[in-house]
């Protein structure tokens, strides 16, 4: 009797703890979701509001949906004629190849020299490089602008040269190179030895090994440098000399300033659209090295 | 394994990432202490008229908008870092707790989204959905009773536009802390877990003598790594009251430190702007590592390195 009293109690209790649980879930779900919509609607509104004919911008309440069918696609080509848009992402695509692919190879043959070569001065010098990290760019900003000035890139600028005052002093980078030699420094020493054995150079087991082993990382570096360019507002701003040979950033603020009176709201979304959806696409796409970038930063070397 | 020093191989791969540090890292670290030290300094004409020790600092302290652009990077710091950490923390605890693995990539790559978007073009976003008139919040708040608050617009006050802005800061900064938490939580061995279980602790008390013990080291670095981020807002604030740095009728109400540095240089051909430029990013930079080395005092009593 005792027995069967207990097995009742303990499915009782078991019951009792699946409920908990499932409340619990319940409410964890009830959470995420809460803040997910919170990240969503500025997204949201973006897009609805980008959608919107002129009126329906100006509407008060505001209209929180809009018919599929009667969607304004005629905003971003209006977007686009407010401001040489397609010149500005064209510039940008540009400065974000040129200064990626300069930070990747400075970083591979430095990353390569402090993960693989003993030399002298190897840790002191990495020491200082990682110190360097901690001092705010606007330090490196302010004399880089004299440089770049120096180097006669400001006065009568052309294109080329607005080309390279936006890309050269980008084209390494303390943080991709300590990512980089991490990344090197987990190839098993065995391989370099094989690899000499062999009769190949450091130059060639470079490139053909620990390159190609190392090529997720590198994936990362060139996602997020890209990321860096699309973002950039401060420096192309500060050094281009002419309208046409600013990147997105600038010239979507520019073009979308209230000094002008009335904020054409419709179209300054669309055209934020223009801006924000090619990172995005790449985000879905590439999302594990973005995130795998993102999160070893935050774990100690 | 100690091998033979390889000293001329080892300059040939560091050259070309030596000569550009050089260049644009280290030469403007030494230049910025020469640059303060000049007074009225042209760079157009190479000119000077002396040396001067503080001169340079008293110009940046004198700014008229000085006061205004530390009160406002020290709100913005100290109200959205501790903010963002604790909300990207519990995040992250209930997202880890998801169970179906879809359902969890699925919001994780939600509230990644703001990592990946132009701290300009969701500015402009934010800027409208506070609209007086027009925006989502007003007619959201509406919902509630709530007359229409004037958030950023003509005569909105101080306060007002602070908060937005705060708001704002946040939501685009919870993204990078989610991720780094995220990965510490998956990081974290199981066994602590169903320990805890057996002793059928409660979920707060897993939460404060578990998960975040084992997670300090993170939350220190993102601490860190959030002060140091917050100090140097600028573009967050132009894209959401552009270069006005301020609701219409009232500029530079939310300048920054910053701010203070790219003002100087927008005036580079004034004699002695570039000195002043220098010495506001020195005093930034002062400020940086008094914070720094503050969080590493305390991280040294809290902070568990399993």
């Amino acid at each position: 009797m005792q027995n069967v009293e207990n097995v009742e109690e303990l499915y009782e209790d078991e019951q009792k703890i699946r409920f908990k649980r499932r409340m619990r879930l319940a409410l964890v779900y009830a959470v995420v979701i809460f803040f997910a919509i919170f990240i969503i609607i500025p997204f949201y509104w973006m897009v609805i509001t980008a959608f919107k004919t002129e009126t329906q911008v100006f509407m008060s309440p505001p209209m929180l949906w809009v018919n599929p069918v009667e969607w304004q696609w005629v905003n971003f080509s209006l977007a686009l004629e407010r401001a040489p848009f397609i010149r500005y992402l064209a510039n940008t695509v540009l400065v974000a190849i040129l200064s990626t692919a300069g930070t990747i190879i400075t970083t591979i043959l430095s990353g390569f020299a402090f993960a693989r070569l003993n030399f002298k001065g190897r840790d002191v010098l990495f020491m200082i490089l990682i110190a360097t990290m901690m001092i705010p760019g606007e330090i490196f900003v302010v004399t880089n602008f004299l440089t770049i000035t120096s180097f006669g890139w400001i006065e009568d600028q052309t294109f080329v040269e607005a080309v390279l005052a936006m890309t050269v002093p980008f084209m390494t980078s303390v943080f991709f190179l300590f990512f980089l030699r991490q990344a090197f420094k987990q190839i098993p020493d065995e391989l370099y030895y094989a690899a000499k054995v062999d009769g190949k150079t450091d130059w060639q087991y470079l490139w053909g090994i620990m390159v190609p082993v190392a090529l997720p990382t590198i994936t990362t570096i060139t996602i997020l440098n890209a990321m860096n360019t699309w973002n950039a507002y401060v420096w192309p701003r500060l050094i281009s000399q002419r309208e046409e040979f600013q990147l997105v950033s600038n010239g979507l603020r520019d073009a979308f300033d209230d000094t002008a009176g009335r904020i054409m709201y419709h179209e300054q979304m669309a055209a934020s659209i223009i801006v924000t959806v090619p990172l995005i696409i790449a985000f879905l796409i590439l999302k594990k090295y973005i995130m795998r970038g993102v999160s070893r930063s935050g774990i100690k070397g | 394994m100690l091998e033979q020093e390889r000293n001329i191989a080892a300059w040939f791969y560091l050259a070309p990432a030596l000569i550009l540090l050089a260049i644009f890292i280290f030469y403007p670290i030494f230049n910025s202490f020469v640059l303060v030290a000049l007074e009225d300094y042209n760079y157009l004409q190479q000119t000077y008229d002396g040396f001067t020790l503080t001169g340079n600092f008293r110009n940046v302290l004198n700014d008229p908008n000085f006061g205004q652009a530390m009160l406002n990077t020290m709100l913005i710091t100290f109200v959205s870092v501790p903010v963002s950490v604790i909300i990207a923390l519990l995040i992250s605890v209930w997202l880890n707790a998801i169970p179906i693995q879809k359902i969890q990539g699925f919001f994780q790559t939600v509230f990644f989204l703001p990592y990946v978007t132009n701290a300009i073009a969701i500015g402009m976003a934010f800027a409208f959905m506070f609209n007086r008139r027009y925006g989502l919040i007003n007619w959201f708040l509406g919902l509630f009773g709530i007359d229409p608050i004037n958030w950023i617009n003509m005569g909105a006050s101080y306060g007002n536009a602070m908060i937005t802005l705060l708001i704002y800061i946040t939501w685009l900064t919870l993204a990078f802390k989610i991720i780094v938490f995220l990965s510490g939580l998956q990081g974290i061995d199981k066994q602590y877990y169903e320990a805890a279980r057996v002793d059928s602790a409660s979920r707060a008390r897993i939460l404060r003598r578990i998960t975040v013990p084992l997670l300090s080291p993170m939350i220190m670095y993102i601490t860190v790594t959030s002060f140091i981020g917050a100090f140097k807002t600028y573009t967050e604030v132009i894209g959401m009251f552009g270069e006005r740095l301020g609701p219409p009728g009232d500029p530079n109400s939310m300048t920054t430190i910053v701010a203070l540095v790219y003002d100087a240089l927008d005036r580079s051909g004034v004699p002695g702007a570039m000195s002043e430029a220098a010495a506001a990013a020195l005093i930034l930079f002062a400020i940086t590592l008094v914070f720094t080395f503050v969080n590493m005092q305390v991280s040294k009593k809290r902070v568990h390195y399993g």
